[in-house]
């Protein structure tokens, strides 16, 4: 499997994937932390959906990581996108049956990939937090934020903890676009139905009926990197995605093995 | 039947059906180890289907196969020994050519080192560090065949692997191919065309509409090969006397658009041109032939195009 690994790194580490993909990473959070403390003052809200995160929250130990873990939705977006482009255009290029021929073990293959492009989202993680963190000290003044908090052991508990919360749900996002793209073969049908089923089509129907936020995939993915929320707990949100995740996996799984590589 | 341990490739009754279609039905072959084996049919004969399934990419309906000895269900116990291009070239259009052949070494656990002299051996060694979206077809091809050398194999399987090329690259490719073989390496490619291939080929494999129509040494088509006299005439009323002189030697003729076509070996050729001549007919073209392998197989098997 490391020989999967090692050759799926050649083609994620090409520059405009690579350098790409991390400049989209800091710039999103880079936004979502920047309007936390520029708009702090703002009776429209510094966060999502309008909510108002005060400097009294922002100093907490916490506060230092409150940029980053709201960003993990948009960050997980990103990661679904290249999961899914990394896996369905090996159908569209033909390149799988290359592929196979070099790695028959299908389920090698498979888990190979799966593994360097976790690598790839801890890569990608790792450079936004970075990004957050330094925003968030850089902006405090401005905002007024104390710091004094964000620099004692529990501080670095919390972003020890936003670092594995926001990891969880940003390659739980990667899964759901590997597994799109298994099923769609396609990385614009994959991109497309993911990026509309999480962004638009759970927004919708959870306006509609509040209560389905317990069970659209993308809010409880999304709640993961928050550590939990008022209305799904941090035990519930993982719960189901794991289930949901581990269903989903089996069958593409099934169906990798089995279908003929006929393109 | 030639014994297994000689076989590169061994297929009983391999078969592969998609609902009602029969992409490939009951195909029975052997390719001995150390030949070039064309594998020709026409466009949809189910030659890349039955590449696939000798690959492991496709599981066939019914049927079994080897290759070098090993069951076809499992194909990670020969693929490492096994280079192949499958219905053209297939890489990453915004990686190099070089960087190409080095995810695909990678994956294999082949190292990268050759990859250089692989890519000067197929003509690419001054474009290696080009993307893969800036080749031209042949260049495509190119590649595609020294992704397929990787392994180092013994056994390469090319699926028209001349596509695209100029008639320049496809006598490099011939070449290429030729000292394969001389190196021990068995080699099976297909073609849509029996000429591409007559030249180098041991051994030949015909498929049509997915059933195999020959298989065996390409000496038997070359014995098989019946040749056949031209004639013409000024006077085409005089195409009916020659055919006459032609029966009467026991020849079979036949006229077309004005051409006498006289089943007959070349030596007989001098003796019609002097029975004319004392019938005081005058020759404006007397030209032994010998059929094509394509046309010669057609005969054999009564099909027609």
């Amino acid at each position: 499997m490391i020989n999967v690994f090692k050759a799926e790194w050649r083609k994620l580490r090409r520059p405009t994937l690579f350098i790409g993909t991390m400049l989209a990473s800091a710039g999103l959070t880079g936004l979502v932390t920047s309007l936390l403390f520029l708009l702090i003052d703002s009776p429209q809200g510094n966060s999502d959906r309008g909510n108002v995160i005060t400097r009294e929250v922002l100093a907490l130990p916490s506060g230092l990581t409150i940029g980053f873990s709201n960003a993990a939705g948009l960050l997980g977006i990103v990661a679904l996108c290249v999961f899914a482009a990394q896996t369905a255009q090996e159908y569209t290029y033909g390149t799988l049956r290359n592929l196979l021929v070099r790695q028959p073990r299908r389920l090698q293959l498979l888990l190979g990939k799966y593994v360097s492009m976790a690598s790839f989202a801890i890569v990608m993680v790792t450079f936004a937090a970075a990004i957050s963190m330094s925003i968030a000290f850089g902006l405090s003044g401005k905002a007024k934020v104390s710091t004094d908090a964000w620099v004692t052991s529990d501080a670095l508990h919390e972003v020890a903890k936003t670092f594995g919360n926001v990891l969880l749900s940003v390659i739980a996002f990667g899964t759901v676009g590997m597994i799109l793209g298994l099923l769609l073969r396609s990385p614009i049908s994959a991109i497309s139905l993911g990026v509309i089923w999480l962004l638009i089509v759970e927004n919708i129907l959870i306006a509609v009926k509040a209560s389905l936020g317990k069970w659209m995939p993308g809010n409880l993915i999304t709640t993961i990197a928050t550590g939990g929320s008022s209305e799904v707990s941090y035990t519930h949100a993982t719960s189901m995605v794991a289930i949901y995740l581990l269903v989903s996996t089996a069958i593409v799984i099934m169906l990798f093995k089995r279908r003929d590589v006929s393109n | 039947m030639v014994g297994m341990s000689n076989l590169a490739v061994a297929v009983q009754d391999l078969s592969k059906e998609y609902g009602d279609q029969i992409a490939v039905s009951h195909a029975n072959f052997e390719v001995p180890l150390g030949t070039v084996c064309g594998f020709v049919g026409p466009n949809g004969s189910g030659k890349t289907t039955t590449i696939r399934m000798l690959l492991g990419l496709i599981t066939p309906t019914g049927g079994t196969g080897e290759i070098l000895g090993h069951s076809i269900k499992h194909p990670e116990k020969y693929l490492s020994s096994v280079g192949a291009m499958i219905e053209g070239p297939a890489f990453y259009p915004a990686l190099t050519g070089r960087e190409n052949l080095n995810v695909l070494a990678t994956l294999g656990g082949y190292g990268t080192d050759h990859v250089h002299s692989l890519l000067e051996r197929v003509g690419l060694g001054d474009r290696g560090n080009s993307k893969y979206k800036t080749y031209s077809l042949g260049m495509k091809q190119r590649l595609g065949i020294a992704a397929a050398l990787l392994p180092n194999p013994k056994l390469l399987i090319l699926d028209e692997p001349t596509n695209g090329l100029d008639p320049e690259g496809i006598q490099e490719i011939r070449d290429l191919l030729k000292s394969l073989a001389l190196e021990g390496t068995t080699v099976f490619v297909s073609s849509h065309l029996l000429s591409e291939l007559e030249l180098i080929s041991q051994h030949l494999v015909m498929l049509r509409k997915g059933k195999v129509l020959f298989a065996g040494k390409i000496e038997d088509l070359f014995l098989a090969q019946q040749p056949f006299i031209l004639v013409k005439t000024p006077n085409e009323s005089d195409l009916l006397k020659i055919q006459e002189i032609a029966t009467l030697a026991g020849h079979k003729s036949t006229i077309r658009s004005g051409v006498a076509h006289i089943e007959g070996p070349a030596n007989w050729a001098a003796e019609l041109n002097r029975a004319a001549f004392t019938a005081g007919i005058t020759l404006s073209q007397l030209s032994p032939m010998l059929p094509s392998l394509e046309e010669t197989f057609f005969e054999m098997t009564g099909e027609s195009e």
